[in-house]
């Protein structure tokens, strides 16, 4: 016979995964990025608008990385010094998603059924469009910068978002540890502040590195279709537009740039898979 | 007969030889020395260890332990279902004289369903969601060529008919989720009996099931048997195993701790372990006893409240199902909870016993009745001012897990369950001496429940309901989900923790042994009613209702002094 034991808790496991070398890569061309967007001088040769007509439309070369433009302009250095502004678009544009969506998706989860209802409703009425169509129509209306193009990708991609959200706050509400709380005898507001609001936006920091890439390249969508940020600037979409016309002739000006996009694009989402299997992992049962 | 005596003498293994050998044919399964082992990145790691025995006609040989004993693992790869990775060796694995080492899953298929047949534990996810049950188990007889198609569909209703399905003819139509729990197991047991396999392995094939589900699937089984069937039984539980096997194997870590005749095992064990398991076991006749061999406190502590601490007057709680009907889920349900007693609430899946506890915490509206606690109006106040009074009444689920937040470590889980007006500088030292109540180190406090094992959490589930110091704890199916060894320690703690703190359970359980190991009264439930109530001994001894006369015969009797 021996006393109440102590039961013995063993060490807890350290898991030691290996990061896969696309994680290290995506991170590398962010911080590359990263720097191009803050310091652009520092890795671009040429200024952005530096013309020189005897070098045109040269094709990729040492001097001249990704060839230059029917101006002789570097479009490396193009590509780099339009990287803030078409980071700062993305960014941006996802930002104004989430923030839209985790209102609507808390009004739609908490508030009084009318409300509720009419959010919800609002919500799917809204994701029936086509996100773009949404973009075009706030494009339409106000007429195309670089503001209206961060509030039309983020109105465009809220939606969806927001449905997410909701259902992130629903889950966290109907779960064990609420109604444990709430057997506590905690008050609604501590509870909401304590448990449903943590559980169901830490999800987020992820997807809102997802949303990123998808909101970059909308908004390159939307400069290559001429509403957005227009050519002399060096922005991404605009650096496409400008090189339509050339496609034949310089392919370069077209797939250089879609290439930075899409390697951005890919970056923020294998980084924003990463955090989320991160985030993920303590929850799991 | 000639199960591997780990423990016989020499002697007594060349007896057993010599009257097998002139009085038997040889058996239809033969292990020996079966190892199993999963590759991991430290290299081959070793799960089954070494087990051994031979399964005549018409016997039952049990494999029981613990989860991780390696008993699942050990069931499979006799039917070569251990996976790709596996790696099985064995002296000796010959099924009807043949060596089944060298098969090909090619092979195998053709074996399973006409040689072996394997029904697992849960049906709902072992039979086709799309298809009708009758379907399966056509095709079960399809795929090893057995008769034309309308001979088949005569089979199907047969063996529908040979397992206990009423109404063949409409349940060979449905589909897995049309049918009950009970019936699904039916169906699989049908399909995997479908071509008379002559040795059946079953891998808890009672486990989910309600005890009178358990009764009719255990009935199917000896049935079999006396059909000359030789089964496999795979169990955690000792009552099940006592009722079929007549040879029981103990497991842990991989290792046979114990075999030999049912019998012996179960009435004198040798090893250590197997006694441990025995006295585990919970029922009327172990009540006010420890359980897992801890020292119980004597000394009863005055209760922590006086008179009645929760009362219910015709309860009625109703839910609307999706077709806009209303169901009653809960209909006039009264009890009393005296200070410092247990009342025991049990039913099967569906009788409302779960609803009844959420209506006795007001964390569900009722639609008739009243709750009060400890004297005072409970259910008939709004929740702000009943928020007050939750401290004298706490709440333990059966999964702990998911009652703790996935972010807060076990210190802020306690620290959260204090009452608002602990002293700050009081609360470090009462979530220790909480901890040290439940038996856990405080190394615990920084831990994830996420990292701690089940028991583990389950204490610290229960140091929470302690920490606002109430006078009732509701316990909803609280050791429902832990192994019989951890059960016992936890059913302990609580026996300790009630004399103790003078604490009055209000305890919640389908598993009819824990009740009565536990309650000072019972209710039982079918169907949203209390069909009868009253002390243990009635109920348990000289029920009265018929369906707690049915419950009551449907408890497999395991009483190791009366088996040996």
């Amino acid at each position: 016979m021996t006393a109440l034991r102590p039961s013995v808790i063993d060490a807890p496991r350290v898991a030691l995964t290996k990061r896969p070398w696309s994680l290290y890569l995506s991170i590398g061309l962010l911080a590359f990025l990263a720097v191009a967007a803050v310091a652009p001088n520092l890795l671009a040769p040429y200024g952005p608008t530096a013309i020189d007509y005897d070098s045109a439309l040269q094709p990729p070369s040492f001097l001249h990385l990704f060839g230059t433009d029917e101006s002789g302009r570097d479009l490396y250095s193009r590509v780099i010094h339009g990287t803030s502004q078409s980071l700062l678009i993305g960014i941006g544009a996802a930002f104004v998603s989430l923030v839209l969506a985790v209102i609507l998706g808390a009004l739609a989860a908490l508030s009084v059924k009318p409300v509720a209802i009419l959010v919800d409703r609002s919500v799917e009425i809204l994701f029936a469009f086509p996100a773009l169509l949404l973009a075009l129509l706030l494009i339409a209306i106000t007429g195309p910068s670089a503001w209206t193009q961060v509030f039309a990708v983020g109105l465009g991609t809220a939606p969806g978002y927001a449905r997410m959200v909701r259902g992130q706050i629903l889950a966290a509400k109907n779960s064990g540890y609420v109604e444990a709380a709430t057997a506590l005898g905690h008050s609604r507001g501590r509870i909401l502040h304590e448990h449903i609001l943590p559980n169901a936006l830490r999800p987020l920091v992820a997807v809102f590195a997802l949303s990123i890439g998808q909101s970059i390249v909308w908004a390159s969508g939307l400069s290559f279709l001429g509403l957005g940020v227009a050519p002399p600037s060096p922005e991404w979409g605009a650096l496409l537009d400008a090189g339509r016309a050339y496609v034949t002739q310089a392919s370069w000006l077209l797939l250089f740039p879609g290439l930075v996009i899409v390697a951005l694009a890919l970056s923020a989402t294998s980084i924003g898979r990463h955090l989320q299997f991160y985030l993920e992992k303590g929850r799991r049962t | 007969m000639t199960v591997m005596e780990t423990s016989t003498t020499l002697d007594e293994l060349d007896v057993l030889d010599i009257v097998d050998a002139e009085s038997r044919p040889a058996p239809r399964l033969r292990v020996e020395n079966l190892r199993v082992a999963f590759p991991n990145r430290a290299g081959p790691h070793q799960v089954v260890g070494g087990v051994s025995f031979d399964l005549a006609r018409g016997e039952c040989v049990a494999i029981v332990g613990e989860s991780g004993s390696g008993k699942s693992v050990t069931a499979r790869s006799l039917v070569g279902l251990t996976g790709r990775d596996a790696v099985v060796e064995a002296d000796r694995l010959e099924l009807h004289g043949r060596d089944t080492r060298t098969l090909s899953p090619r092979q195998w298929r053709h074996l399973r369903g006409k040689e072996v047949g394997f029904i697992l534990q849960d049906a709902l996810v072992s039979l086709d969601p799309l298809r009708a049950v009758g379907v399966e188990i056509s095709e079960a007889l399809r795929l090893h060529g057995w008769g034309n198609r309308a001979s088949r569909a005569t089979r199907v209703l047969e063996l529908l008919t040979r397992v206990g399905v009423p109404l063949p003819g409409l349940r060979a139509r449905q589909r897995p989720d049309q049918l009950s729990g009970g019936l699904r197991q039916r169906a699989l047991i049908a399909s995997a009996i479908a071509l008379d396999p002559d040795v059946v392995i079953a891998d808890e094939p009672t486990t989910a099931l309600d005890v009178t589900v358990q009764a009719q699937v255990l009935d199917q089984l000896e049935a079999m048997k006396e059909r000359g069937a030789s089964v496999i039984l795979i169990s955690h539980d000792l009552a099940v195993v006592a009722r079929l096997a007549d040879h029981i194997l103990v497991m842990r870590d991989g290792e046979v701790l114990e075999q030999g005749p049912a019998a012996q095992v179960l009435g004198a064990p040798r090893h250590e372990y197997t006694r441990t398991l025995i006295a585990a076991v919970p029922s009327d006749r172990t009540r006010g006893t420890s359980l897992s061999g801890v020292a119980l406190p004597e000394q009863i502590a005055a209760p922590a409240a006086r008179g009645t601490v929760l009362e219910a007057r015709g309860l009625v709680k109703r839910f609307l199902t999706p077709d806009g009907l209303s169901t009653v889920a809960v209909d006039d349900v009264s009890f009393d909870l005296v200070a410092g007693e247990t009342l025991g609430i049990v039913g099967e899946s569906g009788s409302g016993k779960s609803t009844t506890a959420r209506l006795a915490l007001a964390l569900s509206e009722l639609d008739g009745g009243e709750v009060r606690l400890l004297g005072q109006p409970w259910s008939a106040i709004p929740e702000r001012k009943r928020r007050r009074l939750r401290r004298r009444i706490s709440v333990v689920y059966q999964d702990p897990l998911s009652s703790f937040d996935p972010r807060w470590t076990v210190e802020r889980i306690l620290l959260d369950a204090l009452p608002a007006d602990t002293a700050r500088a009081a609360r470090l030292p009462r979530v220790r001496e909480l901890l040290a109540q439940v038996g856990l180190g405080e190394e615990a406090l920084s831990r994830f429940p996420l990292t701690l094992s089940g028991g583990q959490r389950q204490r610290v589930a229960i140091a929470r309901a302690l920490a606002p110091r109430p006078a009732v704890i509701v316990l909803d199916e609280a050791v429902s989900a832990l192994d019989v060894t951890i059960q016992a320690q936890i059913l302990d703690l609580l026996v300790a923790l009630q004399r103790s703190e003078g604490l009055s359970y209000l305890f919640i359980s389908h598993d009819l042994g824990v009740i009565s190991h536990l309650s000072d009264r019972v209710l039982v439930m079918k169907d949203g009613v209390v069909v009868e109530s009253g002390p243990p001994d009635d109920i348990f001894l000289r029920p009265r209702h018929p369906y707690t006369q049915e419950l009551v015969a449907s408890i497999p009797d395991f009483d190791p002094k009366g088996i040996s």
